[in-house]
C-alpha cells in the first residue's frame, strides 16, 4: 500500500516534471544557517563554524542526487533520456534508420498478416457458445476398410440417450427450390433434426428456432431462414413469421430468422452459407425406414455434457459401441468391427487448410528471422562506426550496464518503429490483401486486423528487438577502451568478435533463405505438375449450368417420380439447349458427375453390393456414383476402354446397366473381369445392375488423385434430382445462363436455373488454395533472397573496408588485381557455401514436414535442391562482386596516405 | 562499519517518526539535532541524508510538510506526523519491541538453560 502510494506520487512527479530541487536547496541553506548559529554559540570563529556545518551536513551533490531520485522515477527518466537520444541518433543517420525500419516493417508486417489469418481460422474458436464442447461424430467399419459410413436413426437415438451429449443432431446439406416469387430460386438448405440449433447454442433474432424436443418423424414443416435470405427475398418483412414458403412443392411455415452474424458450421463455404433450415426426424418420407442397418450419409454434430473431455467421452462411447455390438450381432458383424469416433468440431471446419496455414506461418517466420538477422547485421556494422563514441562515453565514466541499456533502447526503438510501420502498411492495405485470399478458405469473413493482431505485431517486434538487439549491444559495450581510442576501433579485439558474429548472422540468413527457396521450389513444382496433369477429360469450352428438380416429401406429389417421367424433361431440355448459339453438344448429369465441382463426395457415395461378394449391405464398400445422360462421356472426352457406353435405348423397362472406371475394376474385381458382373446399389430394391463398360480413369474427383473408383448410371434408368446441364462449344459465358433459363423454364416454369460456370474456372478454383500458398511462399522466398543478398553485400563490404590497408599493402607490393578480386570473392563464396550447407539440412527437414502438401515431387527432389543452391550461390557471388571490384580498384598510394 | 547504512535506512526512518511524535512539527535541522542527541554518533555526520529520507516518508504518506517560520524567523520546511504515520510508528514500535525482547532473551541464555 505504502509502496504503491509512493510509486504513484513519484509517477505523477515524473509525468508533470515537478522538481523539488529548489525546496531542497532552501532547506539545506536553512539547515546550514541554523548549524552555523549553533557553532558560533559554541564559540567557533565564523569561518570555522561554516566549515564544521558543511562537514556535518555531508557532500551536497550526492544528497541532491538521491533526493532527486526519490522525487521521481530514475528508471523512467533514463528511459526517456535514452529514447530521446536514440531518436536523435536515428535522425542523424536517416539512411540506416530507413533501411532497418523498412526491413523490420517487411518482416513484422508479413508475419502479422499471416497471423491475422491464423487468428481467425485456427486460433479463434467457433462462433458458438462453449465451442470446445462441440464435436463431430463419425462411424467407421475398419474391418471392411470403410470410413465415414454414415449413421442410422436407431444409432442416433442410442447416442442421444447415452448421457454423453447434451444434444446430438444430424443434418443433411443441399439446396431446395424456393418457388412463388418472381423467379424460382435455389437456396442452400439444411434438413436438420430439431435440436440442431440447441447443439450450436444459437438463437433466432426474430421468432424462434425449432423445439429441440420435437419428435416428428418426418419434416415438421417449420423452417428457419437466414438474415441474408430474409432481407433479399422478403425485403426484411417484419411480419415474416408464419408466412408460408413453397420448397420443392411442399409448403412450410417460417418460424424464425437467424441473426445477421450467424454462420452455420460445415466443411465447405457453401455449407457455412446455408440460408434455410427445416426440421425433420429423418425417420419418415422421404428418408428410408428408420432401421439399424439403414445408414444415412448425413453430417453429425453434438454438444458434450459440460466438463466432459473428448477423451473421456470417447471412452464412454466405446463402451456403448461394444454393448450395442453384443446386443445386435446381426447388424454389427464382428468382421466389420464397427466403431464410432469423436472429433472436435473446429477440426472439421478448418481441417483441410491447417497444413497450408502452418506452412505459411513457418515461411513467414523465416522471413521475420531473416529481417531480424539483417537488422542485427546493420547494427553490428554501426558498432564499428560508433566505436569511438562508445569508448569516449565509457572513458567518461558511463557504467557498462547503463551503456548496454541505452544501446538496447536504441535497437528496441528501431524494431518497434519497424513493427508499427509494418502494421500500419498492413492496416492500410487490408482490403487489397483480403482479395488475394482464395474464397475457399474457411472463415474468410472473420479475418480482421484488430487489437489482438496489433498486440501480436508489437509483441513480435519487441521480442525480435530484445533478442536481436541484445547481442550487438553486448558486443558494442565491451570494447577494448584504450585500443579503440588509440586506433578508432580498427583491428581491436572487439572488432574481430563482431566480424565473426556478422559471419554467423550472414550464414544463418543464407541458410534460412535456402529453406524458403526449397519450399517455394517444391510447391511450385507440385503446382505445376498438378496444372499440367493429364486430366483424362477435356474441360475446354465446357460450361455447366445447374437446374434441380424438386424432391417433395410426399413421393406422390413428385412430377418426376420415375425415370420415364423424368426422361421426357431431360430429352426436351437437351434438345432445346442444343439449339442455343454456339452450342455443339449437350449432356445432363447429376452433381456428382460435375468434375471437381462437389466438395461433399463423402455424403454422396452409394454402397456397392457385388454379386457373390457381399450378403449384407452394411458390409459393402461405398463408391462414388454419377448419374448421366448417354452423351456425357463424349462431351467430356472420356474414353471407353472396353465394352459399351449407355445408349438412348437403355430405358427404365430394359435391364439396368452401369459403366465403371478402371480404378473401380482394379479395386473391386482385382482378379476378375468385371464385364457382365452384377451389382446392387440400393438395398431396398432387389434389381441387379450389370456392368457393360469400363472407361479410362479420369481425374474427375481430385486433380491430385488419378484413380478414384467411379460408377456411372444412366439417367434414363435412374432418375436424379440434382442436375447439371453440360454445354460444349464456342458459347458466350455471359449470355448463356439467361438463354438456358428461358429454355428450361419453357419446359417447366417452376425450375430454378442457377450457378453457371465453365469447367476451366471450376478447375482453377480447385487449385486456389494451393496456388495461394505457393504464391505466398514464393513471394516470401524472393524477399528472403533479396535480404540475404543485401546481407552478404553488407558483410563483404565491411570485410573489404576492414582490410583496405592490407589490400593496399598487397597492391603496393605488386599483387595482381585479379588476385585481390579472387580473394574477396572467395570470402563471399565461402560464406555462401557454408550457408547453403546448413540450409540444405534445414530444407530437408522442412520439406519432409511439408510432404503432405507436395504432389508428384519427392521432398528430396534433387533438381529443386540443386537449382535453388545454384541460385543462392549466384546471388551471393553477385552481391560480393560489387565490394570485390571496389577492392580491386583501390589506389594503394591514396589509401596508405590517408590511413 | 559496513552494515551501518542498512541499519540506518530502517532505524533512521523509525527515529524520525518517533521524534516527530514526541516533539510535534519540526524542521529538518531540528529533527537532525534530536536524532543526534539521542542516538549519539548515528547522525553526527552526513546529516544531509535525512532529506531524501524525509521526502520518501512524505511520498509514503507517513509525514506531511509545509513552509513555516523557524526560531530565527526564516523560512523553513516543517514536517509533522500524519495519522497514517502514527499508525505505522505504533506498528513498528511493537515489532521492534518484540524482536528486541526475543534477542534479549537469547543474549541472557546460559549453557545450563539449554540442557
Amino acid at each position: 500500500m505504502r509502496f504503491l502510494q509512493r510509486f504513484l506520487k513519484r509517477l505523477v512527479n515524473f509525468a508533470t516534471g515537478r522538481h523539488a530541487d529548489q525546496r531542497l536547496q532552501d532547506e539545506i541553506a536553512e539547515h546550514l544557517a541554523l548549524q552555523v548559529d549553533e557553532n558560533l554559540r559554541a564559540g567557533m570563529s565564523p569561518p570555522e563554524a561554516r566549515r564544521q556545518a558543511a562537514i556535518k551536513l555531508g557532500a551536497a551533490q550526492p544528497i541532491r542526487e538521491s533526493h532527486h531520485a526519490e522525487q521521481s522515477l530514475p528508471l523512467f527518466e533514463d528511459l526517456l533520456f535514452d529514447l530521446r537520444y536514440a531518436v536523435r541518433m536515428l535522425a542523424r543517420s536517416p539512411g540506416f534508420a530507413f533501411i532497418a525500419i523498412a526491413t523490420m516493417a517487411l518482416g513484422v508486417g508479413a508475419t502479422t498478416a499471416i497471423y491475422s489469418v491464423i487468428d481467425a481460422t485456427l486460433l479463434h474458436p467457433l462462433p458458438y457458445p462453449n465451442p470446445t464442447e462441440l464435436v463431430h461424430i463419425e462411424d467407421y467399419l475398419p474391418g471392411v476398410s470403410a470410413k465415414a459410413v454414415g449413421i442410422s436413426i436407431p444409432e442416433v437415438k442410442d447416442l442421444q440417450n447415452s448421457g454423453i451429449f447434451q444434444y446430438m443432431s444430424i443434418y443433411g446439406f443441399g439446396s431446395v427450390n424456393l418457388t412463388g416469387s418472381a423467379q424460382p430460386a435455389r437456396i442452400a438448405f439444411k434438413p436438420v433434426t430439431p435440436n440442431y440449433f440447441a447443439v450450436l447454442g444459437a438463437n433466432a433474432q426474430l421468432g424462434r428456432t425449432f423445439d429441440p424436443h420435437d419428435s416428428t418423424p418426418g419434416f415438421n414443416l417449420e423452417v428457419v431462414i437466414s438474415d441474408g435470405l430474409w432481407k433479399r427475398e422478403f425485403g426484411a418483412d417484419p411480419h415474416i413469421l408464419g408466412k408460408a414458403l413453397r420448397l420443392d412443392n411442399d409448403v412450410y411455415h417460417v418460424v424464425g430468422v437467424m441473426p445477421a452474424g450467424f454462420r452455420d458450421q460445415g466443411q465447405s463455404t457453401e455449407e457455412r452459407n446455408t440460408e434455410l433450415w427445416a426440421g425433420t426426424g429423418f425417420a419418415a418420407d422421404p428418408a428410408p425406414p428408420p432401421l439399424r442397418n439403414n445408414r444415412l450419409r448425413l453430417g453429425t454434430v453434438a454438444r458434450l455434457k459440460p466438463g466432459l473431455s473428448i477423451a473421456a467421452a470417447q471412452q464412454r462411447l466405446d463402451a456403448l459401441v461394444s454393448s450395442l455390438t453384443k446386443q445386435f450381432p446381426e447388424d454389427y458383424p464382428a468382421q466389420a468391427s464397427w466403431n464410432v469416433r469423436l472429433f472436435p468440431l473446429s477440426e472439421t471446419v478448418v481441417g483441410s487448410i491447417r497444413q497450408s496455414l502452418i506452412l505459411l506461418f513457418g515461411a513467414v517466420g523465416l522471413v521475420l528471422l531473416i529481417s531480424c538477422v539483417n537488422v542485427a547485421n546493420l547494427l553490428l556494422a554501426r558498432a564499428s562506426a560508433r566505436g569511438r563514441e562508445i569508448a569516449v562515453r565509457q572513458a567518461l565514466g558511463a557504467a557498462r550496464a547503463r551503456l548496454l541499456r541505452q544501446l538496447l533502447t536504441e535497437s528496441l526503438l528501431l524494431f518497434l518503429l519497424g513493427g508499427v510501420a509494418g502494421f500500419a502498411v498492413l492496416f492500410c492495405a487490408r482490403k487489397f490483401l483480403l482479395e488475394l485470399i482464395p474464397e475457399s478458405l474457411p472463415r474468410l469473413n472473420d479475418i480482421s486486423i484488430n487489437w489482438g493482431v496489433f498486440a501480436f505485431a508489437i509483441a513480435a517486434s519487441l521480442a525480435a528487438g530484445l533478442i536481436f538487439g541484445l547481442a550487438p549491444a553486448w558486443m558494442m559495450s565491451r570494447l577494448d577502451l584504450t585500443a579503440t581510442l588509440r586506433q578508432e576501433g580498427r583491428g581491436s579485439g572487439g572488432s574481430r568478435e563482431r566480424s565473426r558474429a556478422r559471419r554467423v548472422l550472414v550464414i544463418s540468413e543464407l541458410a534460412f533463405s535456402l529453406v524458403l527457396l526449397v519450399a517455394a521450389g517444391l510447391l511450385l513444382r507440385s503446382f505445376w505438375d498438378l496444372f499440367k496433369v493429364q486430366l483424362g477429360f477435356n474441360p475446354d469450352r465446357v460450361m455447366a449450368v445447374q437446374t434441380w428438380l424438386p424432391v417433395p416429401n410426399n413421393p406422390a406429389a413428385d412430377p418426376y417420380q420415375t425415370a420415364t417421367q423424368e426422361a421426357v424433361l431431360v430429352r426436351e431440355v437437351l434438345h432445346r439447349n442444343r439449339t442455343l448459339p454456339g452450342v455443339e453438344e449437350t449432356a445432363i448429369g447429376n452433381m456428382d458427375s460435375l468434375p471437381l465441382g462437389h466438395g461433399r463426395d463423402d455424403l454422396n457415395a452409394s454402397p456397392l453390393i457385388r454379386e457373390g461378394f457381399e450378403l449384407r449391405s452394411n458390409q459393402a464398400p461405398s463408391i462414388d456414383t454419377s448419374i448421366v445422360s448417354p452423351e456425357y462421356f463424349h462431351l467430356l472426352g472420356m474414353t471407353l476402354a472396353r465394352g459399351r457406353l449407355f445408349s438412348d435405348q437403355d430405358l427404365e423397362d430394359t435391364p439396368s446397366i452401369a459403366v465403371i472406371n478402371e480404378a473401380a475394376a482394379r479395386t473391386y474385381w482385382p482378379d476378375q473381369d468385371p464385364m457382365g458382373k452384377r451389382i446392387r446399389l440400393d438395398r431396398s430394391k432387389p434389381d441387379w445392375t450389370s456392368i457393360v463398360g469400363i472407361i479410362a480413369d479420369a481425374r474427375t474427383e481430385s486433380l491430385a488423385d488419378a484413380g478414384t473408383p467411379q460408377l456411372y448410371l444412366s439417367i434414363y434408368q435412374h432418375p436424379a434430382k440434382d442436375l447439371a446441364i453440360f454445354l460444349r462449344g464456342p458459347i458466350d459465358p455471359g449470355a448463356i445462363p439467361a438463354q438456358v433459363r428461358s429454355q428450361v423454364q419453357s419446359v417447366d416454369a417452376e425450375l430454378p436455373v442457377f450457378h453457371a460456370e465453365t469447367l476451366d474456372s471450376v478447375l482453377s478454383d480447385s487449385l486456389s488454395v494451393r496456388r495461394f500458398s505457393m504464391e505466398i511462399v514464393a513471394l516470401f522466398a524472393a524477399t528472403a533472397l533479396l535480404l540475404a543478398g543485401l546481407g552478404i553485400y553488407g558483410t563483404i563490404s565491411y570485410v573489404v573496408n576492414e582490410q583496405t590497408r592490407e589490400i593496399a599493402i598487397r597492391l603496393a607490393l605488386g599483387a595482381q588485381r585479379g588476385k585481390i578480386l579472387e580473394m574477396v570473392l572467395r570470402q563471399g563464396l565461402s560464406l555462401a557455401a557454408t550457408g547453403a550447407g546448413v540450409g540444405v539440412v534445414g530444407a530437408l527437414i522442412a520439406s519432409h514436414l511439408m510432404a503432405g502438401l507436395l504432389y508428384g515431387v519427392s521432398p528430396n527432389d534433387l533438381p529443386t535442391f540443386a537449382g535453388v543452391t545454384l541460385m543462392l550461390t549466384t546471388v551471393a557471388l553477385a552481391a560480393s562482386t560489387i565490394p570485390a571490384l571496389r577492392a580491386m580498384r583501390l589506389d594503394p598510394i591514396t589509401t596508405l596516405h590517408s590511413e | 562499519m559496513k552494515e551501518k547504512p542498512d541499519v540506518l535506512q530502517g532505524t533512521l526512518a523509525l527515529m524520525v517518526l518517533k521524534t516527530l511524535d514526541v516533539i510535534g512539527p519540526q524542521h529538518g535541522y531540528g529533527i537532525a539535532r534530536r536524532v543526534e542527541q539521542i542516538s549519539g554518533d548515528l547522525l553526527a555526520v552526513n546529516q544531509g541524508t535525512l532529506y531524501p529520507l524525509l521526502l520518501k516518508l512524505e511520498h509514503e504518506g507517513s509525514i506531511a510538510s509545509q513552509w513555516g517560520a523557524s526560531e530565527n524567523n526564516r523560512r523553513a520546511r516543517f514536517y509533522r506526523l500524519t495519522a497514517a504515520g502514527r499508525r505505522q510508528l505504533q506498528a513498528e514500535t511493537r515489532d521492534w519491541e518484540q524482536s528486541a525482547a526475543i534477542i534479549a532473551r537469547f543474549f541472557k541464555i546460559k549453557a545450563e538453560d539449554l540442557v
